[in-house]
């Protein structure tokens, strides 16, 4: 009887490894529909962001993206070049209303129009990434599954574990905001390629047998601490491509206002990606509502911590980088209720933040000795 | 009017960083702090004071975050008279004194102010995670004293130096100290002022309406039949309705929502010191004992019968609690195949307890994740292994211990190492002597042929015990510590076989092994087990933990709630229609506030449902597609202002 089952669980994990290298394959496919969407859509009006900050008065392109993610959610219009837009809310004769922008170094310049730059055959490669990329995320998803059926435990016991499973989530949140008909698909080729990279690393150096847990593993704090863990470092790391992309389109935008031209390659590349502004917003957005969940994280494996090694905190070098990058977000969230750290600061901030995450993840495991050495490598 | 309005607003500076694009508010900023507390870099003297008075108003005190005047406290110092606090020093020994004093207390007030502005909060907090780091790449003492003492050994360079540094105890260290002490000094010299803050704003009434609603971030109008009480009277209804706090004064009802969010940021920072008291207070009263019982034996909760001791400064032996118990048996489960075979599954101790010096006795089991809760103490299996029990006879075949041995494991196999230490012992001429054994113990030995001593399982499959045996002093007495798992072979000589070389022998249970010439023999009985427990005695515990939750619970508060201001102006047009105004005014980061004013508006039309207005000619609101919205809102809100 538990030959079959051992027979059985290894059937499982080698389903589990072919589902990943289907994914993977998959992914890689996403990837140049999405090359050629960015492609495509460099054909289209060069400049646009430019113009739109000339163009007084004249009503610039009404925003594609904006339309893709109308049905029931409001649309917001771009009217003009300058401060102002417009609310509009599709169907009923709902009051107009004007919202007038009160952050930022400077008034929003309108949103890009996404990567297909308003190029009928960029859009529908980028359509054909997208759902790519919901087959892939099923396969990956499905690896995941049979990984964790292949155990008979939550799949995050090891460095592979995790590597699937985070990018896993960074995956599924990211079609989760496609689904709530947020405009984020520019975020898709640096997220799918991330995402190779990760998967490429998990199969090779990261990979390990599907083994049990030792037995310091093996508790109820393992699934909240850790899938916890991972739901916020996906989530971080979508927080982090906003940021970093914010930093190019603002120092983009700077020089737009002040009246230089960028390059053609940074125009063609950076006109199609939203505002600095809506960047920033989003970056925050994401960081501000994964940092209670961090927080929560640090506290579950504390509170795990208490039960299986007799102290909740003891400056263990996994538990040491957790703190660091708490309080580092935490700086970040300062800093941009903080004069003059607004902006740019702030956005650095935010960087190491995400770095420190990593390093904790990838450094700690590899290079630091301490308790939680269940790395597998 | 309207012209003045503009043109006055479009020669001020545009310099504000608000609304820099049209500049029209930049007067709005004048000398003040934005909703987010960023000073407005002043513009020229607006057209109409009082308007900007009101719109500073309603945009003031969104929270209560400090505003930064670190350049207004600079300022001051530097006009107060040669960059001193003191200003003029009147001639004579009071004169000094006096000036003294006000140069000291200038001082003070200016390093407290430093101290509690969100700058220096923001530094303290980046250094903090700053210091944390080389705590996590230099082995510290407090989490593993012998990594310390091997990078000592192997650094003998910097190891000094990083001793004098205090980076072995980053943690306790003075510098680290400074910061979080630091830091938590300024997060109580915050959070006392902004508690009276949001408590004054709680009680205050929600600021009315700026007379130029059309400036607020988000903004809509539209004209109606319904008279204009009986639209305020709408939106009081409407407003309050949505757990608005809701205030109407002259033409307009103010209204403000999400109190929350400033009470979750104060919960939060509380929440934070007390998690640092408890955190303290655990450090100073803790005590950690580690105790290794063989199956069968006991241990009762004393100093003296612990096996290694640690505590923080302020304990004292009284606050152990007074318990014991025994270690019954212990079974490690391990997988049995697959790619993991051999690797363990569980561990548990099976014990029994007793509370008080001879309460009764209980049964338990103490594993892995689940530590026995006696009192204020915590009992935790940490480790376990073999213990063979042997007897050794001496020269004159008298029994000269007898006994299980513990041997410690060296590698996951459980190949462990240990001693027999035999003191009362005589020699075949009834000499008085000492004995010791040396060597190893595995629970599975790979057979004959493979010829190593390591184990092949960490289960009892095949054990076998490997000795070498020593006669001499084996250093009990000079008083000193001594290893109890070591033999120190110093003043020992060791036996010899036969053949002249060193006496080794490989015994499996139930046989013996001889020494040579008569001088006794040791008999591998039979194997126990042990377990190493860690006995803790920990407090603030709860506190800690309360702490922590009430810490996210205030974060979530703090970061999901939206803070925002809705005004509902209603005033009778020049053409005898009621022109309805609204605006709303949230943080920056606010997404849904244009929404949300959205909804309202749209509810708001149910009671004063929106007609052709003569102002602009466009029904149902007051921006017409051609020209810019802002000034047509403006010109809609002219219309409403005369
Ligand atoms: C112990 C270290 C501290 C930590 C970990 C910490 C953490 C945080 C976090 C995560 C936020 C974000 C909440 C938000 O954006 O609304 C926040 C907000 C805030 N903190 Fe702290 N803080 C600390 C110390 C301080 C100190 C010393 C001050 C006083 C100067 C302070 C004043 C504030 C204020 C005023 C806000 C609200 C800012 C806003 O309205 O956006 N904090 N803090």
């Amino acid at each position: 009887m538990t030959i079959l089952a051992a027979a059985q669980n290894e059937n499982l994990a080698e389903i589990s490894n072919y589902l990943i290298y289907s994914a993977m394959a998959v992914y890689v496919l996403a990837f140049s529909a999405h090359i050629a969407e960015w492609v495509f859509g460099s054909r289209s009006k060069v400049a646009r962001t430019a113009a739109a900050l000339t163009a007084t008065g004249a009503d610039s392109d009404p925003d594609p993206a904006a339309d893709t993610a109308a049905a029931p959610a409001p649309a917001v219009t771009v009217r003009k070049g300058g401060t102002t837009s417009v609310l509009e809310r599709p169907g009923a004769a709902r009051p107009k209303v004007v919202v007038r922008s009160a952050a930022g170094r400077r008034g929003d310049l309108p949103d890009g129009p996404g990567a297909a730059g308003g190029d009928e055959q960029g859009d529908l490669y980028g359509r054909v990434a997208v759902s790519l990329t919901v087959l892939a995320f099923l396969l990956h998803a499905g690896s995941v599954l049979t990984r964790s059926l292949s155990v008979g435990r939550a799949p995050w016991g090891n460095m592979y574990e995790f590597s699937t499973a985070f990018s896993m989530v960074a995956v599924g949140a990211y079609l989760a905001f496609l689904l709530a008909r947020k405009d984020i698909r520019w975020i898709g080729l640096p997220l799918i390629t991330t995402v190779l990279l990760d998967l490429g690393l998990a199969v090779t150096v990261l990979y390990t047998e599907s083994t049990q847990l030792v037995p310091a593993l093996d508790s109820y704090w393992l699934w909240i601490h850790v899938s916890l863990a991972i739901v916020c470092g996906a989530l971080f790391y979508l927080g982090f491509v906003a940021t970093a992309l914010y930093l190019f389109r603002d120092r983009y935008e700077t020089k737009l206002l002040a009246g230089e031209t960028p390059s053609r390659a940074a125009t063609s590349v950076l006109e199609r990606l939203p505002s600095a502004s809506s960047l920033d917003k989003f970056a925050y957005r994401v960081n501000a509502a994964v940092f209670p969940f961090w927080t929560f994280t640090i506290v579950a494996g504390a509170i795990w911590a208490g039960d299986a090694w007799g102290r909740y905190w003891g400056w263990d070098p996994k538990e040491v980088w957790s703190f660091i990058t708490w309080v580092a977000y935490a700086c970040y969230l300062h800093a941009r209720a903080t004069a003059g750290w607004k902006g740019r600061k702030a956005a650095y901030l935010a960087l190491v933040a995400f770095a420190c995450f990593l390093f904790n993840y990838y450094g700690v495991n590899i290079f630091v000795t301490g308790k939680h050495s269940y790395a597998g490598v | 009017m309207s012209d003045d309005v503009t043109k006055g607003r479009g020669d001020s500076s545009v310099a504000v960083e608000e609304t820099a694009a049209d500049g029209d508010a930049a007067a709005a900023d004048r000398e003040v702090r934005t909703a987010d507390g960023e000073p407005g870099s002043g513009g020229d003297l607006g057209p109409e004071p009082e308007t900007d008075a009101g719109e500073d108003a309603a945009r003031s005190q969104l929270s209560t975050a400090p505003v930064d005047d670190d350049d207004a406290a600079a300022d001051r110092a530097r006009t107060a008279g040669g960059g001193s606090f003191g200003g003029a020093r009147a001639p004579g020994p009071v004169g000094g004194a006096l000036w003294l004093a006000r140069e000291l207390t200038g001082w003070a007030r200016w390093f407290w102010r430093q101290l509690t502005s969100m700058r220096v909060a923001l530094i303290l907090l980046f250094l903090l995670s700053l210091a944390a780091v080389p705590g996590s790449l230099i082995p510290q003492t407090p989490v593993d004293a012998v990594k310390v003492d091997v990078f000592k050994r192997q650094h003998d360079t910097v190891a000094p130096l990083y001793e004098k540094l205090q980076l072995f105890d980053v943690y306790t260290s003075v510098w680290f100290s400074a910061i979080y002490i630091l830091l938590f000094v300024s997060l109580a010299g915050c959070i006392v002022p902004r508690s009276w803050q949001f408590v004054g704003q709680l009680r205050a009434r929600p600021p009315r309406a700026p007379r130029r609603l059309d400036r607020m971030p988000a903004y809509t109008t539209w004209h109606t039949d319904a008279a204009p009480d009986h639209v305020r009277d709408a939106a009081r209804t409407l407003l309050g309705g949505k757990r608005f706090r809701v205030h109407a004064e002259g033409d307009a009802v103010a209204a403000e929502k999400g109190y929350l969010r400033e009470a979750g940021n104060l919960l939060f920072h509380i929440a934070l010191i007390v998690l640092l008291l408890a955190f303290a207070a655990g450090q100073l009263w803790k005590s950690e004992g580690g105790k290794l019982i063989i199956q069968g034996d006991g241990f009762s909760n004393t100093l003296t019968q612990y096996d290694d001791f640690k505590s923080g400064s302020l304990f004292s032996s009284d606050d152990l609690d007074s318990f014991g118990f025994r270690l019954e048996d212990f079974t490690a489960t391990y997988a049995k195949d697959g790619p993991d075979a051999t690797t363990p599954r569980d561990y548990r101790a099976d014990i029994t307890y007793w509370e008080g010096a001879d309460g009764e006795e209980k049964k338990s089991a103490i594993e892995m994740n689940h530590p026995l809760e006696v009192g204020g103490s915590k009992v935790y299996l940490l480790a376990h292994g073999f213990a063979p029990v042997v007897t050794v006879k001496d020269g004159k075949g008298d029994v000269a211990y007898r006994g299980p041995v513990a041997f410690l494991p060296q590698d996951t196999n459980l190949t462990s190492s240990g001693v027999v230490k035999v003191t009362d012992y005589r020699d075949a001429k009834g000499r008085r002597d000492q004995l010791g054994f040396q060597g190893f113990f595995v629970p599975t030995f790979g057979g004959a042929n493979s010829g190593t001593m390591f184990s092949q399982s960490p289960e009892l499959n095949f054990p076998v015990l490997f000795l070498t045996a020593y006669r001499g002093d084996l250093g009990l007495d000079s008083g000193l510590a001594q290893n109890v798992y070591q033999l120190d072979t110093d003043n020992m000589k060791q036996f010899k076989a036969d053949d002249g070389r060193a006496l080794a022998q490989k015994i499996l249970p139930g046989e013996t092994m001889e020494l040579p010439d008569g001088a006794g023999s040791l008999k591998f009985e039979g194997v126990k087990q042990w377990a190493n427990f860690q006995v803790s005695h920990q407090v603030g515990n709860g506190w800690a933990l309360g702490g922590a939750l009430a810490a996210v619970a205030g974060l979530a508060g703090s970061l999901f709630i939206q803070r925002r201001r809705v005004w509902v102006r209603a005033v009778a047009g020049p053409d005898g229609r009621t022109v309805v105004e609204m605006a709303g005014l949230g943080r920056s980061e606010s997404a849904r506030l244009p929404e949300e004013l959205s909804d309202l508006a749209t509810s708001m039309q149910a009671e004063a449902p929106a007609v052709a207005g003569p102002a602009d000619g466009t029904p149902s609101d007051g921006t017409p597609s051609d020209g810019t919205p802002s000034e047509d809102a403006e010109e809609a809100a002219e219309g409403a202002g005369k």
